[in-house]
């Protein structure tokens, strides 16, 4: 099992603690806070790896910086970075954290997601095909697809 | 009738609820007065119909779909009771846009499979249809397939950023690729998610993911003359007014562009009046922020000359039916 895998020995990084979120300003309860970068890491963060037992966040892929939000305009852009420049994993990580944020942002949200410049052979190809509406939904239709998705996707609580 | 009134806006006429997930694509009879057909990824295809008492819209008929299956239907007697009478087979995957030719004989097909597929109706044999042309040139998905309004040449624009001009030359009735529009000759640098004519034809409108509207022409007179295929050039490109991937652009028979984003707004262009030195421009008429909640996939207008209705479908699940008019 362990052969065959793109990225045998991927580099895993110590978890940072989870920042405790403390209200001391907003007593309204009926104005909703704005999402910020850290709300949107909290969505991705725990997505599994397509092929190791780490999540996004203990192989890097994904960081609270990697996420840039204007909650304003209601937009989101996710840049991630794969463990290996051929990984051909991209795709499915790619459409892991669209699926996530697609079912956790309000449907007002527009979402982009790259790859970290530089960190990809094909990342203007992988970038393209990630932000393509039509080509998202044919994946989406694939039960291959669909089921390597939804075991990444941290199940809901 | 000048359309240069100024205080033109888009009025919402009525909202189509009934569609349960996002609605890719609507379509006015142009046979049967105010009505309308969406298709949805619910797997329906609704027809709506407007009241004569009373103008407004409602939902005659739902019809079930396969999904992303490969398979394109043909319908018979649209407008009371709908039969399948055909289902022509052969792309890949999904098939993407479906285009009559002016007359009724031809239909051409395309799809994520990256070919376009013409199909002639045969009426000697029960309305069969059989395939007369597969066409592979474009390199990656095939978004749209559109004839020519009065002739048999054929459009298609694509995820490889070009448009591809197809007709038949030779006496063997075989299709080519006789032009290909591509970043090199002004053309699109991103996906080309859509085209249009105008209603004489000598024009035709196409819109992208790089965010801009093109324009392009051509000496339609030379071409019917017979004279063989004479090519189309860019006339200019609109960019700035849509900051997310442009779906749809459609072009009224009285001269009026629509463009439907990613933004969520609908914007409206014409032919602006000046005589320019340098040829033809199109300024911006009405832009409608927020027209839905989400992407606007599809933007059709009417296709009678008075009406000045405008439709729209989007990911938020409606339609939306507009009307042009002066703003009080």
């Amino acid at each position: 099992m362990v052969s065959g895998l793109i990225n045998e020995n991927p580099i895993i990084y110590p978890k940072k603690e989870r920042r405790l979120r403390t209200d001391t300003s907003i007593t309204d309860e009926l104005t909703p806070e704005p999402i910020d970068q850290l709300e949107i890491f909290d969505h991705i963060r725990d997505i599994k790896d397509p092929e190791h037992p780490n999540t996004l966040e203990d192989l890097r892929v994904v960081t609270e910086d990697s996420v840039e939000v204007d909650d304003e305009n209601s937009y989101v852009r996710v840049t991630f970075t794969p463990t290996v420049e051929h990984c051909s994993m991209a795709t499915v990580i790619g459409l892991c954290v669209r699926v996530k944020l697609l079912r956790s942002l309000p449907s007002r949200y527009k979402i982009d997601i790259r790859v970290a410049p530089g960190s990809h052979a094909t990342e203007d190809a992988l970038n393209k095909q990630l932000n393509d509406k039509e080509r998202v939904a044919a994946a989406l239709e694939n039960p291959n697809l669909v089921e390597m998705v939804d075991e990444c996707l941290p199940s809901e609580e | 009738m000048k359309v240069m009134d100024k205080n033109l806006g888009l009025e919402e006429v009525q909202k189509l609820e009934g569609h349960t997930d996002r609605v890719w694509n609507v379509a006015w009879n142009p046979a049967a007065d105010g009505v309308i057909a969406s298709c949805s990824a619910d797997k329906t295809v609704r027809i709506w119909e407007q009241s004569s008492l009373t103008r407004s819209w409602t939902c005659k008929l739902g019809h079930r779909l396969g999904s992303f299956d490969g398979n394109t239907c043909v319908w018979e007697n649209f407008a009371t009771d709908s039969e399948s009478v055909s289902v022509l087979r052969g792309h890949e995957s999904e098939v993407k846009s479906v285009s009559w030719n002016a007359s009724g004989s031809l239909l051409a097909t395309c799809g994520r499979d990256k070919s376009v597929w013409i199909w002639e109706i045969q009426p000697e044999e029960d309305d069969e249809f059989d395939t007369i042309a597969v066409l592979t040139g474009h390199s990656e998905d095939v978004k749209m397939v559109l004839w020519h309004p009065t002739m048999d040449v054929l459009f298609s624009c694509s995820y490889d950023n070009t448009i591809k001009i197809w007709c038949s030359e030779d006496e063997d009735g075989d299709y080519n690729c006789v032009q290909t529009l591509s970043e090199l000759n002004n053309g699109h640098s991103s996906t080309v998610w859509s085209i249009s004519f105008n209603a004489a034809g000598d024009k035709m409108v196409t819109c992208s993911d790089d965010l801009a509207v093109k324009i392009w022409k051509t000496d339609i007179s030379r071409m019917q003359s017979g004279e063989g295929y004479v090519p189309w050039t860019h006339v200019c490109t609109l960019s700035g007014f849509h900051d997310r991937t442009i779906y749809s652009v459609h072009w009224s028979r009285d001269g009026v562009i629509a463009s439907g984003a990613g933004d969520d707004t609908i914007q409206l262009f014409v032919d602006s009046d000046s005589d320019s030195v340098d040829g033809p421009s199109y300024k911006l008429l009405v832009k409608k922020e927020k027209a839905h909640e989400m992407d606007v996939n599809s933007v059709q207008w009417a296709p009678d000359k008075e009406s000045r209705l405008l439709a729209s479908a989007s990911d938020d699940k409606m339609v939306k039916i507009w009307k042009l008019a002066s703003e009080p």
